[in-house]
């Protein structure tokens, strides 16, 4: 294996290859469609052999998150991969990973639902994602990839992000690009950490009482209100730092744009052929495609929105992330939706009628 | 009586370095208490540095037993220790890692956590509490109440019909082949707490040796929720308790394949 090796690859098996090269620590996981090849991808390459990855099939979503909260307790970088029925599994755990200010990467390969549903592609945990979906007042920094090589790139996004909040980050991809093959240029080797270096760079850990130091503990029980509140604003600094400085969006042909779509995603890449079909027919259409899902780009869709006559949301849903679309421009223009669901992919013809339907009708 | 004077000759007991000076919030009688002190007992006759000990702490009565003993702790998550120790010890090989939980913790809302950290031989300690009620919400049935005992959620005593059979959890352990070690003592009589003490460090040993799990159960007395005084409670487990649950040493070694 080399640095920037270019390879052809499903998303899952990029990811998971570019873990190895980021130096994480450990993984846990369980096996759900439609992302096993991450865990399927670790075991291949046999990273414990190698930078001395940890990897380990846990006995249910739950033993797996849990297993990453132990890892991170330790200072170390650990990650878990599931789709959505394990992610809700997993809430409860990424809850007090929170709570405990413990950094992790959660990866949510999302399929159709609401229960068992299908194991087609969707985009229907954007509500769970970006809201917190577990108990409590936290967020996680949520990024969602639209190709191969952003599946093998975001990695590092979300590992530096979690350890630099000591906060759970999420990838949040839809089945499609968990599934397909591009080619993509894996990241360089990292270094990963050795004992001490965690001892020292995270004094934090429960790694073992020195001497010159009081005991460690990882905990997310505060039972005085006063202590628990205070903890809960310098979670809330965080996010708030993270809302100014760790945004990230893209645009396509926003400069002259009158109407916009917004999607995120798989969604996003298929309405860029949708905007080149649109001014193909001399329709000033434009993209704005939010990376992160949380902190979401609303300053960014707010500014270019000001002088658009209307926004097309498109999402593989029912409409979840029109609701933020909505409150970054304040209801101020007319903002429609368009979304297929149960794992139904739309093409870019679709989109466009859709939009004409809309808008120009 | 006050006038004893105190030096090296005649120092035949002191309390655990290890043992913070903070009151603990256990009830009068109270098992927790004897087998947190023996904890931090055996790490410190170990003679190893807490730089080699990692305790994780349940949800429960034990909620608190980082307060107590002066090492780096994990708090898990209700039943989750064994996963959270499995994260614990494959990062920090070679160290003493184990959990301290409660009968709600192993027997019900984690027992899979805990029968499949055994399953893959995690080389860690469960220190299981086993008191035969879910002490910390008010002493409700928990799978370990045995038949005939009356607790808030069985009071009219735990019906076989009504509730099922107690899970006798030393059995099962010992039939895994990822344990090395299964035991169950109590802390009711001075002999008692001396089997105990050396059952927790054969596991503790066995941690830092990488031989697998270990699990020792130790049945405790809840006098608070027994509705009891404390000698009552431990005269109540060596009347009944050891019947339902019998002490010993169910496994000393793993099997070879």
């Amino acid at each position: 294996m080399q640095d920037n090796e270019v390879m052809l690859l499903k998303g899952n098996e990029a990811l998971a290859m570019a873990a190895i090269r980021y130096g994480a620590d450990a993984y846990f996981g369980y096996p759900i469609t439609p992302q096993s090849e991450i865990m399927e991808t670790l075991v291949a390459q046999k990273p414990w052999l190698s930078t001395g990855m940890v990897v380990i099939q846990a006995e249910s979503e739950v033993a797996a998150i849990n297993m990453v909260y132990g890892a991170a307790s330790t200072g170390r970088c650990a990650f878990t991969s599931s789709s959505g029925p394990g992610i809700s599994l997993m809430q409860n755990g990424i809850s007090y990973l929170a709570g405990a200010n413990l950094p992790c990467v959660v990866v949510n390969v999302m399929r159709g639902g609401p229960g068992l549903g299908t194991i087609s592609p969707s985009q229907a945990d954007y509500f769970q994602a970006t809201r917190g979906g577990g108990h409590g007042d936290y967020r996680t920094l949520v990024i969602a990839p639209s190709s191969v090589q952003d599946m093998a790139d975001f990695v590092a996004i979300a590992f530096d992000w979690a350890l630099r909040h000591r906060n759970p980050a999420m990838i949040l991809v839809d089945g499609t690009i968990g599934q397909m093959m591009e080619k993509v240029v894996l990241p360089p080797f990292r270094h990963r950490l050795s004992a001490e270096e965690v001892k020292e760079q995270r004094p934090w850990a429960s790694t073992g009482k020195t001497t010159n130091r009081s005991r460690n503990l990882i905990s997310s029980l505060q039972l005085d209100p006063l202590k628990m509140e205070q903890r809960c604003l310098e979670r809330e600094q965080r996010y708030l730092q993270a809302q100014q400085t760790d945004v990230r969006y893209e645009t396509l042909s926003t400069d002259d744009a009158e109407y916009l779509l917004i999607a995120f995603g798989s969604a996003a890449r298929i309405c860029s052929k949708t905007v080149s079909l649109a001014r193909a027919q001399g329709i000033k259409l434009g993209l704005i495609r939010p990376i992160t899902l949380w902190p979401f780009p609303s300053e960014a869709i707010k500014s270019i929105a000001r002088h658009a006559k209307g926004i097309l949301v498109v999402e593989l849903n029912s409409g979840q992330m029109i609701d933020d679309v909505r409150l970054a421009t304040a209801d101020s223009i007319e903002i429609k939706h368009y979304g297929r669901l149960g794992g139904v992919v739309f093409t870019p013809d679709e989109i466009l009628t859709a939009f004409t339907n809309s808008f120009l009708h | 009586m006050n006038n004893v004077a105190h030096s090296p000759q005649n120092l035949i007991y002191q309390k655990p370095k290890l043992l913070t000076d903070v009151n603990m919030h256990y009830c009068p009688g109270c098992s927790h208490a004897t087998v947190n002190k023996l904890i931090a007992e055996v790490i410190e006759e170990m003679g190893i540095s807490t730089e080699e000990v990692i305790g994780v702490s349940p949800v429960g009565c034990g909620v608190f037993i980082y307060n107590y003993i002066d090492i780096d702790w994990v708090e898990a998550a209700h039943g989750r220790a064994p996963a959270v120790a499995t994260g614990v010890s494959r990062l920090n090989p070679g160290k003493l890692v184990f959990t301290y939980q409660g009968d709600g913790e192993v027997t019900a809302i984690g027992i899979g956590e805990a029968i499949h950290a055994c399953g893959r031989g995690e080389n860690i300690a469960i220190i299981f509490i086993n008191n035969a009620v879910f002490g910390m919400t008010n002493g409700q049935m928990a799978p370990t109440t045995p038949l005939g005992m009356a607790t808030t959620t069985c009071p009219d005593g735990r019906s076989a019909e009504l509730n099922g059979y107690p899970l006798k959890m030393a059995e099962i352990f010992s039939k895994i082949d990822g344990t090395c070690y299964v035991a169950r003592q109590a802390v009711n009589t001075y002999k008692a707490v001396k089997k105990t003490k050396k059952a927790i460090r054969t596991a503790f040993e066995n941690s830092i040796q990488g031989k697998g799990t270990s699990v020792v159960e130790i049945i405790c007395a809840c006098p608070t929720n027994w509705k009891m005084t404390p000698a009552e409670a431990n005269q109540w487990i060596s009347d009944n308790s050891v019947k339902s649950f019998p002490l010993g040493v169910f496994k000393k070694s793993r099997p070879k394949f």
